[in-house]
């Protein structure tokens, strides 16, 4: 799977705006979801499923939990591994959909402007049962997507250390592609596999293990096993 | 920007270095034996042959044709996993990989000559040692390997784990199950609760009113949090936890009348699982890299011998610091080892040494946890940096997505041992 989109990676870098009272413009918001997110995704009374699951209710609630809908199984997978929707759980994911999940089925390469996605959550936001889980005035911290230095993004993998790295990792994840139980890793992006990385080393995304096994890793030794796993057959 | 070089040239001068014997010139490659095909030696074969792409002699030495693997025998106990899904060949280890079934009997680390029970005589220029563990004589008094047969350990997957199987399914309705536990340090610190987490969930179904004893020397044990939720929660009632305050580190055995003594009152069991106290196995003493502790101690960096620079020592026999007796463990070893290996007979790059660990348990089926870690070497030991465990109280999905994930572990690291 090819999910490329270095404009979407990038978008990652920056970092939402200071805004005033509210997180963002919610007028605006519905105007970019009747734009960008009505095609798959239905929210308001009488919302239902369609091809992307309902949208009330989502704030604080957990990933791949609307019931009758049929998720992806990486969606599913982090969903068991504990990620809810917080805000800053839905900008990491609206900014680069598969820097946050893998597989997920969510065809949209994501919304690289930080106030355009604050709009669209403060219109989110009201269809949410639990709006006290939305910060009302700008938070010191806002821990968003992966902090990603354009040199951090630049720096060319080395493979032969990335293969010795890899090692490490072929103990549950299998070279040849299989997934069960445990994603495959093999034939990404190297882009992806950079952000999902550091997404796991900044602890946005929540599985134990990958959290522990990425903490540790450099920059140099993400792009390594970047440059490797891209080209494992 | 590109990896910091000086790093790597820098570990491979300290290797190269602290090995004084070089690399072997003249017609032959450079010979490796590996002894025991484990997730250490396994592994070491497999990546050494690999990754030197005909450069390198690699033997592995291993009397079983076949490996039955000492993770998941646990879940065979409890009715969740086949016995035959336990069991890899070497067949597709690789072309790269002598095999040879045959038992190692002797090593001479001066003439650097392996012996074998069948009279052949390998050579080496390094040698792995992962032979996993044997047990101590005597540690649990009246028990012996003769008496193994009546009371089994269990503790290397094969025909004893069946006979412990059989033994519980024939258990009188309302029997005991006993357990004796064993003391630090051991192979797979989980192991003897899960296995008594999986004994309960078979008996639950077939003879519910039975009870399970644990005579237990150690004040705590690994995930206690995590197994006494679990028992109380799937089990209760069942299972009695007795540590040194209540006898159990004063335990002996009677096998002729199936009896475990406590602290001097012998009282009947059923079944009697008996786990020793351990040791590594027998060729790492007859290899002189063994200390008073009976464990072999290896330097942090590369797993090298502290008493021989020629050999390696891997997984449970080895005694380096913080990482828990595991196959992950020996797994994880075994890539670093068979890189310094490599970096030493055929100047291939030498990379830091990095290590992890997890340990998954099933509690119930779909009620799976996790413990892990990751190290790197320090001038005295292999040291946990980062570490992990499953929390008391997850939800239910998350237990089962646990489980799962430990599935697709097994499938991961037995492809990494076997290809």
């Amino acid at each position: 799977m090819r999910w490329g989109a270095v404009a979407g990676v990038l978008a990652l870098f920056s970092v939402a705006p200071a805004t005033a009272e509210q997180i963002g413009d919610a007028a605006r918001g519905a105007r970019l979801f009747g734009l960008q997110c009505a095609p798959c995704h239905s929210v308001g009374p009488g919302a239902a499923n369609r091809t992307g699951p309902v949208l009330n209710g989502l704030f604080g609630r957990r990933a791949a939990s609307v019931g009758d809908y049929d998720y992806s199984k990486s969606m599913r997978r982090m969903g068991a591994d504990g990620l809810t929707w917080t805000y800053e759980t839905l900008d990491a994911y609206i900014a680069n959909p598969k820097a946050l999940v893998s597989g997920t089925r969510m065809s949209y390469r994501g919304m690289a402007e930080p106030t355009a996605r604050a709009a669209l959550l403060a219109y989110l936001r009201d269809w949410s049962d639990r709006p006290r889980d939305i910060p009302e005035a700008e938070p010191t911290a806002r821990a968003t997507a992966p902090h990603l230095p354009p040199d951090v993004l630049a720096i060319e993998g080395d493979r032969e250390f990335g293969a010795y790295l890899a090692a490490e990792c072929a103990t549950c994840h299998q070279r040849d592609g299989s997934d069960q139980g445990v994603p495959s890793i093999t034939q990404w992006a190297p882009s992806d596999f950079v952000a999902a990385m550091h997404a796991y080393k900044q602890k946005l995304r929540p599985h134990p293990v990958m959290q522990m096994m990425a903490a540790r890793l450099s920059s140099e030794e993400i792009a390594a096993l970047a440059a490797y796993f891209a080209t494992v057959r | 920007m590109k990896i910091n070089r000086r790093t790597f040239v820098g570990a491979a001068a300290v290797s190269g270095a602290l090995l004084s014997a070089p690399a072997v010139l003249g017609q032959t490659r450079p010979r490796v034996v590996v002894i025991g095909g484990g997730a250490g030696g396994a592994t070491a074969a497999r990546y050494l042959a690999r990754d030197s792409e005909g450069a390198l002699e690699v033997t592995l030495v291993e009397a079983s044709p076949v490996y039955t693997s000492c993770f998941f025998s646990n879940l065979y106990l409890g009715g969740v996993r086949s016995f035959e899904s336990l069991q890899h060949g070497y067949g597709r280890i690789g072309d790269g990989v002598r095999v040879v079934h045959d038992m190692a009997t002797g090593v001479d680390p001066v003439a650097r000559v392996v012996t074998l029970a069948g009279g052949a005589s390998l050579p080496y220029e390094r040698l792995v040692l992962s032979p996993g563990i044997d047990f101590r004589e005597g540690s649990v008094p009246g028990w012996s390997l003769a008496a193994a047969g009546i009371m089994p350990h269990a503790y290397k997957a094969g025909p004893q784990t069946q006979l412990l199987k059989a033994m519980v399914e024939a258990m009188p309705q309302g029997g005991v199950f006993a357990m004796v536990a064993p003391p630090n340090p051991y192979r797979c610190p989980p192991g003897p609760y899960e296995r008594v987490s999986m004994i309960a969930n078979l008996l639950r179904q077939s003879n519910p009113t039975a009870k399970i004893l644990i005579f237990d020397p150690k004040e705590k044990y690994s995930k206690q949090a995590l197994f006494e939720e679990g028992w109380g929660l799937h089990y209760d009632g069942m299972i009695d936890w007795i540590g040194p305050e209540f006898g159990g580190g004063d335990v002996a055995v009677r096998p002729d009348t199936m009896e475990v003594v406590v602290e001097g009152a012998a009282q009947k069991v059923d079944v009697c699982n008996v786990i020793p106290a351990q040791t590594a196995g027998r060729i790492a003493a007859l290899a002189g890299v063994t200390d008073d502790s009976g464990w072999a101690p290896v330097h942090p960096g590369d797993m090298r011998s502290r008493a021989d620079e020629n050999i390696f020592v891997l997984g449970d026999s080895a005694a380096q610091g913080d990482m828990p007796k595991s196959g992950f463990s020996a797994n994880s070893q075994a890539k670093v080892a068979a890189m310094a290996i490599r970096g030493a007979l055929t100047g291939s790059r030498v990379f830091p040494a990095r290590y992890a660990n997890t340990c998954w348990s099933l509690i119930a089926p779909d009620d799976g946890v996790k413990v892990g870690a990751s190290y790197e070497p320090t001038p005295e030991k292999i040291a946990s940096v980062h570490s992990f465990i499953s929390a008391t109280g997850e939800d239910a999905a998350l237990r089962k997505a646990t489980f799962e994930e430990s599935l697709g572990w097994y499938a991961g690291i037995t492809a990494d041992m076997f290809g």
